[in-house]
């Protein structure tokens, strides 16, 4: 009974925190931590993860996608598919203008996806090959006609892929020598102001932003500290109001997040959606055998990984699509911990302990505790490994070379599995020089022929049928062995109000945050 | 003349010797008395120390137990450093004794390739070194060997070039003996002492060396070691201090002990210092 009670109490909650909800106040600076230090702050070239936090201020995309995905308007006001799935047409908002006063148009579209991104963003490119022509019928309509429908076109829009970028100052000139680069000028809430190398950026609040009553903020600066303890220590003594995920080691987490005033989030991921795996090299040795592969699925203890190693943020993962990207398919199989299994397997090939190289991956703490762990996961149900230890720049020449037998990375799913997913197992994209690609050799006729045809395949249910098959097909090869959907936890100064309200996070946060008097 | 005899008598020297002979009894059979692999994750992480019987030093950031971490790791700590600092003496002492004893352009040549050795910071070196024939255990002594020779080729040569000239070498010549003979068996004998004192000076800083590459992570992967758990520690000082106070305890009792004994063979050794005149 007292369940019930408090259930319904807690119903009402929402409701009740609504009634009494502060009206956001203007004003205020805030200070984030940033690492490392960015490259540049032209969003469209550079997609380093520092470039994109705040760049992701100074610049907008057509749309904003919250945490399920769903697209919102933001320069782009609607936009229509036609019945055929070929034709998209966008109305953009009126009245916008560019930091330096110049009106915001169709043109500006066009130049930015048609020449400049096209030209300077590999990962947009990709994409585009299935655009045919980009037009602008008026000052505010641009229309997008499609070789063949492209499912994943509505997820092309966010800040980080798409940047709008002014036509006035870019058209005719060399895109990468630009000076503008150093001095961005975008559409979005905050305007560039200064940026001292080695110490911090600074962006100031955009007075003749065309969202009415936004941005709350006045100021924020991105401090550059290179160290990760010192990164804590700015936090804990408020220096710093905000940490980004990722910027300071797992193991500090805790502690910082039962400081008094911090306020702790996973939200924002939902885009990227991090995807962990083992890399297992398809070609030779043990792991070239398919039950090698699943028994070390099986002896993977990824529970006890997610608690020691993550502070249990994070979801432990189930095949090659993450729980948040489009067509996700819950009901695949799960790989539990199970080492009888696992020696079962291994007994069944007739594995003869021969020793499998296992390499750590170079960036930090967290990694090289969890290659230790992975160990001893294998050596316990009888696999032999040895390690390899290397740095960051010999990690992406052996992967790229395919000289590992197993390795970890991380990569990101963009949202939909044409464009984050599929890049993993699609045969035609093995080759080496790539630490992103295929690089573990998996080859399936069959699984290559659905991937290309749920690209492309209209409407979605049709796209979801064949993601449902290749979702099967590749849990059961376990051509890499999936570790975790990682959550970096944002860590930020509780006085700091709706910080996180999209699915790329940090990247387009403080346009709609306000500071708690 | 007998050295155990005068190292007896100085107490200080005997702790060492005392703390030294348990840590070599632990290296040898600890880890048959205490089996299982150190990298065994065995119970919740961050265990404190002194709370459970079965884990009396408590669990690292993975569950791991310290007690076995150290026994392992004083296993390798002492393995590296009386290794390393054997392949330094082998390479110290040819060099220095025939830069000693020929003198001349021989002297020049092998000094100046001393120098070279001498001019960079043997830390840095060491650093390098691993990095480029990736981290074993092997790659580690070595680098530690190669840093720590020189030191010793510059003493045996200090020791020839003043023994060289004594007057039963010259009867030694005189005799019609070989070089080699002469440099093995007459004055080599007698340069020993202060070469045994480097030498366990030369262990305590070996230990140390590999304790600071491990540290810096660049120890071998697939061995639990002292500098590895301080390293690994690090980033959870202020959660679980005891995860690199403990460690650092063995690590300081370690190379204090071998200091101790190192000034202790000095006395005994040196006759000027001991006191004790009557050999």
């Amino acid at each position: 009974m007292k369940r019930i009670i408090m259930g319904v109490l807690l119903a009402f909650l929402p409701f009740a925190s609504n009634v009494y909800a502060e009206d956001p106040t203007d004003g205020g600076t805030i200070n984030v931590a940033v690492q490392p230090e960015p490259p540049s702050l032209m969003i469209g070239m550079y997609s380093n993860a520092t470039t994109q936090q705040v760049g992701g201020n100074i610049f907008e995309g057509l749309m904003r996608y919250d945490k399920d995905l769903k697209p919102h308007p933001a320069l782009a006001t609607s936009w229509e598919n036609s019945e055929d799935g070929k034709t998209w047409t966008f109305k953009l908002k009126e009245g916008v203008v560019w930091h330096d006063g110049k009106p915001f148009t169709s043109a500006d579209v066009v130049f930015s996806i048609d020449k400049m991104l096209r030209e300077v963003n590999a990962r947009l490119r990709t994409s585009l090959a299935f655009v045919e022509s980009i037009s602008a019928t008026d000052d505010y309509t641009v229309v997008f006609k499609l070789k063949e429908p492209f499912g994943p076109f509505i997820r092309l829009f966010e800040v980080g892929t798409t940047p709008m970028m002014p036509k006035h100052i870019y058209e005719g000139t060399d895109f990468k020598l630009n000076p503008a680069n150093h001095h961005p000028i975008g559409t979005g809430p905050f305007v560039f102001k200064e940026w001292k190398k080695g110490s911090f950026i600074h962006l100031a609040k955009n007075e003749k932003y065309h969202v009415k009553g936004l941005p709350h903020l006045d100021n924020i600066y991105w401090h550059v500290i290179p160290d990760a303890a010192s990164r804590s220590v700015a936090f804990e003594t408020g220096k710093i109001d905000v940490l980004p995920g990722g910027s300071v080691e797992n193991f500090d987490v805790p502690r910082l997040t039962e400081l008094d005033n911090a306020c702790v989030t996973t939200d924002g991921w939902e885009f990227f959606s991090p995807h962990a795996w083992l890399w297992l090299n398809n070609r030779q040795g043990p792991t070239a055998d398919k039950r090698f592969r699943q028994a070390i699925m099986y002896a993977m203890d990824r529970e006890f990984a997610k608690s020691a190693l993550w502070n249990n943020f994070g979801k432990i993962a189930k095949g090659p699509v993450g729980s948040k990207t489009a067509f996700f398919n819950s009901s695949l199989p799960d790989y539990e911990h199970n080492p009888e299994k696992a020696k079962a397997l291994l007994k069944e090939m007739g594995y003869d302990g021969t020793p499998v190289r296992l390499m750590a991956m170079p960036y930090g703490e967290t990694w090289q505790r969890w290659t230790e762990v992975i160990k001893q996961n294998l050596e316990e149900v009888g696999i032999k490994t040895k390690l390899v230890s290397t740095d960051v720049a010999g990690w992406n020449q052996k992967i790229s070379d395919w000289d590992y037998d197993i390795s970890f990375t991380y990569l990101y799913q963009y949202g939909d599995p044409a464009l984050g997913v599929s890049r993993t197992y699609l045969s035609t994209n093995i080759a080496k020089g790539s630490p992103w690609n295929n690089a573990e050799g998996y080859k399936n006729e069959q699984v290559d022929k659905w991937f290309n045809e749920a690209a492309t395949a209209f409407p979605d249910t049709k796209r979801a049928d064949l993601y449902n098959k290749i979702q099967k097909q590749i849990v059961e090869d376990v051509p890499v062995a999936w570790l975790m959907e990682l959550e970096f936890p944002t860590i930020y100064n509780c006085k700091v109000q709706n910080l996180i309200d999209s699915a790329i996070g940090i990247n387009d946060a403080f346009g709609t945050a306000w500071i708690k008097k | 003349m007998n050295i155990f005899k005068s190292l007896k008598r100085n107490k200080v020297a005997m702790v060492g010797f005392g703390i030294l002979f348990l840590l070599v009894i632990i290296a040898i059979f600890g880890p048959y008395l205490y089996d299982g692999s150190p990298w065994k994750m065995v119970q919740r992480p961050f265990l404190p120390p002194f709370q459970d019987s079965k884990f009396p030093l408590g669990t690292d950031t993975l569950g791991r137990d310290v007690l076995a971490g150290l026994i392992h790791g004083a296993r390798i700590s002492l393995l590296v450093g009386l290794i390393s600092t054997a392949i330094a003496l082998l390479i110290g002492i040819p060099l220095g004794a025939y830069a000693g004893y020929y003198g001349g352009w021989v002297d020049e040549v092998l000094m100046r390739f001393t120098e070279i050795f001498q001019t960079v910071p043997s830390f840095a070196l060491a650093v390098v070194l691993v990095a480029i024939f990736e981290p074993t255990v092997y790659s580690i002594t070595g680098a530690i060997a190669i840093v720590s020779w020189p030191p010793v080729a510059r003493l045996v040569r200090g020791e020839f070039l003043s023994l060289r000239s004594q007057e039963y070498v010259l009867a030694a010549k005189l005799n019609g003996q070989t070089n080699r003979n002469i440099i093995l068996k007459e004055i080599l004998p007698n340069s020993l002492s202060p070469i045994i004192v480097l030498a366990s000076l030369m262990v305590a800083s070996a230990i140390l060396l590999e304790s600071s590459l491990s540290f810096l992570g660049l120890g071998d992967p697939e061995i639990m070691s002292w500098g590895y758990m301080i390293g690994a520690a690090k980033t959870v000082l202020r959660q679980a201090w005891w995860l690199s106070f403990i460690p650092g305890v063995a690590i300081a009792v370690t190379v204090l002990s071998l200091n101790l004994l190192g000034e202790g063979l000095n006395e005994a050794l040196n006759p000027k210092l001991s006191g004790n005149r009557e050999n």
